[in-house]
């Protein structure tokens, strides 16, 4: 690089630095840094894997859910996440990559999706808790990434909480109605929370002195709270909501603090927490493989439109 | 209406809703398994159409029925006999092809059908049919253009749609069968002719099959049964699946 074009350079970061400082949205056409564009890549991509895969534990009860009204929200809420999925896969689409570069990415193991969904969902009770504390994590980071820098994300994030915040209701509401239950609905209830809730708050990934990418992420101003920071709000928020419905959360430190005004709570298992990322969860290779045989099962479909649009295209020039 | 007249209504009502709640069922599996994204939320939509149209029509079943009966007592309590769908409805999902042929055989069907129990003198049959008939002409858009992609498309989607034609069409006849109840309801306005449907539904399929490289087949095997509770051997999986938690859990509320 010449010095001339070293001083462009710095001058454009400096430039787009300052206009992410201004708080102004950075839209595809402009310039951005190249780690800015991968930063973000790697993100809305693994946010929008997190969606399909997410797809796969509640889809597992769809058929088994226990009225017809609940089967019709969980379907509709299943169909919620595959079109967030669309949203975030088209948001990444306009940084130059595609949605089958995406998919290979993920089939490859080189992109990552939510670690959560790499645990099973075992009962009725499970689509409660996954509804009530796995969107409800998922609400509080979406709710601070719709201030997120890019114009694209920031825009699907607001229609994705509009969203999010009915599947937090309907995951409430199940819990409620099991906790008001029988003595085994209540068992149910309380053992999903057991299991859902340690996880849930691993969600918001490492502390913040730990995180590989969120410096950077903070200064970019693609996230806009901290992991702790966040993490924090869910746990706040949560504890009311459970005593309300009369569900204990799993850990015994949890507690008011009156001088913090938070309440504390106990130290993630950050060994479980990379056990299950570097794929010893109980689903990781289940939630991938599914994902990869729907994609090779659905590869003749694929062909037989592209096939077929080729075919009606020559037959238009044909017809010309 | 006398007592008679409201349980026959009643069955019919029963059998309407578990026509949709099947066929709802089976779609509903596809959920995660799509070819890709679009066409999995769009077989979700269809599904989730489905499913409410089960609840209004077993809702109404269970209304003219009285007592304990609810929606939910009628899709998770019954036992296989007791299930009156059609028995194309059960079928295993299959590939997408099998899947997109019997959707857009019912497809058709249900166009004509839900015209004719639009003009029910049922007011409740005619209101759920005014309802079923616009999600339904948005269904049919979508799987004839299937019919004519896979049947244009390659080798592979040509052969797989005429195996699932041919797999499907024996049940077909069925669509189109009276019994004594539906014979007697139709005499009193209330359903439909089904037998009068037939012409115009291979009119309707063979028009758009003829477009395509696929031959609708020309009859010689029909299996029926569904309306008498002579299921599949699938049906009784599926409900084991469906009523798993209300069979688990006697007796909650969910």
């Amino acid at each position: 690089m010449t010095n001339d074009s070293l001083q462009t350079e710095a001058q454009l970061n400096a430039d787009f630095q300052a206009r992410i400082d201004a708080e102004e949205k950075i839209e595809p056409r402009d310039w951005m840094p190249q780690k800015y564009r991968q930063n973000l890549i790697r993100q809305i991509s693994q946010h929008a894997h997190s969606e399909v895969i997410g797809m796969q534990p509640e889809g597992n009860w769809i058929t088994r859910a226990p009225t017809l009204h609940r089967k019709a929200v969980l379907l509709a809420k299943v169909q919620d996440e595959c079109g967030h999925g669309l949203y975030l896969y088209s948001a990444a689409e306009t940084l130059g990559i595609s949605r089958e570069e995406l998919i290979q990415a993920l089939h490859s193991g080189a992109a990552k999706y939510a670690s959560i969904f790499n645990y099973p969902s075992l009962t009725w009770a499970d689509i409660g808790a996954i509804g009530w504390l796995v969107d409800g994590a998922a609400i509080v980071n979406q709710v601070s990434l719709q201030r997120t820098s890019y114009g694209p994300y920031a825009r699907g994030m607001v229609r994705i909480c509009k969203e999010e915040s009915f599947h937090q209701r309907q995951g409430y509401h199940i819990m409620m109605t099991l906790m008001q239950g029988s003595a085994a609905q209540r068992e149910m209830a309380q053992d999903a929370v057991n299991r859902f809730w340690w996880p849930s708050l691993m969600m918001f990934g490492p502390h913040d002195a730990e995180s590989a990418h969120s410096a950077q992420s903070m200064t970019w101003k693609i996230k806009r709270q901290s992991n702790d920071e966040l993490r924090q709000k869910f746990v706040d928020q949560t504890v009311e909501q459970a005593e309300v419905i009369g569900i204990s959360l799993p850990d015994p430190d949890l507690k008011w603090n009156e001088e913090r005004g938070h309440y504390d709570f106990g130290e993630i298992d950050w060994k479980e927490f990379n056990r299950v990322i570097n794929g010893s969860g109980p689903c990781n290779r289940q939630r991938l493989e599914h994902h990869i045989s729907a994609h090779e099962e659905g590869a003749w479909v694929r062909d037989a439109i592209a096939a077929h649009e080729a075919k009606k295209q020559q037959r238009a020039n044909r017809a010309a | 209406m006398d007592n008679d007249l409201t349980q026959a209504t009643a069955d019919y009502a029963v059998r309407l809703g578990d026509d949709a709640l099947i066929l709802g069922h089976r779609l509903s599996e596809w959920c995660s398994r799509g070819p890709f994204m679009e066409e999995d939320l769009a077989l979700t939509n269809v599904a989730l159409d489905y499913i409410g149209r089960a609840r209004m029509f077993l809702g109404y079943a269970a209304q003219l029925r009285g007592g304990e009966c609810t929606e939910d007592t009628l899709a998770y309590q019954r036992d296989c006999r007791e299930f009156t769908n059609l028995l194309i409805n059960e079928l295993p999902r299959g590939d997408f092809a099998f899947t997109m042929v019997r959707q857009y055989l019912l497809d058709e069907h249900s166009l004509l059908f839900l015209d004719q129990l639009g003009r029910s003198s049922d007011s409740e049959l005619a209101a759920i049919a005014g309802k079923a008939i616009k999600e339904s002409r948005y269904h049919q858009r979508r799987s004839r253009e299937w019919m004519l992609r896979l049947g244009d498309g390659t080798e592979e989607s040509q052969r797989r749609l005429q195996n699932a034609l041919d797999d499907l069409w024996g049940y077909t006849p069925e669509l189109f069968l009276m019994d004594e109840l539906e014979t007697a309801l139709y005499e009193l306005g209330i359903a439909v002719d089904r037998a009068a449907l037939q012409a115009p539904w291979q009119a309707a399929v063979h028009s758009v099959f003829s477009e395509t490289a696929v031959t609708v087949p020309s009859g010689g095997w029909e299996v029926v049964g569904g309306r008498t509770g002579y299921h599949t051997e699938h049906l009784g999986h599926l409900l084991s699946d469906l009523q798993f938690v209300q069979r688990a859990y006697p007796g909650c509320q969910w």
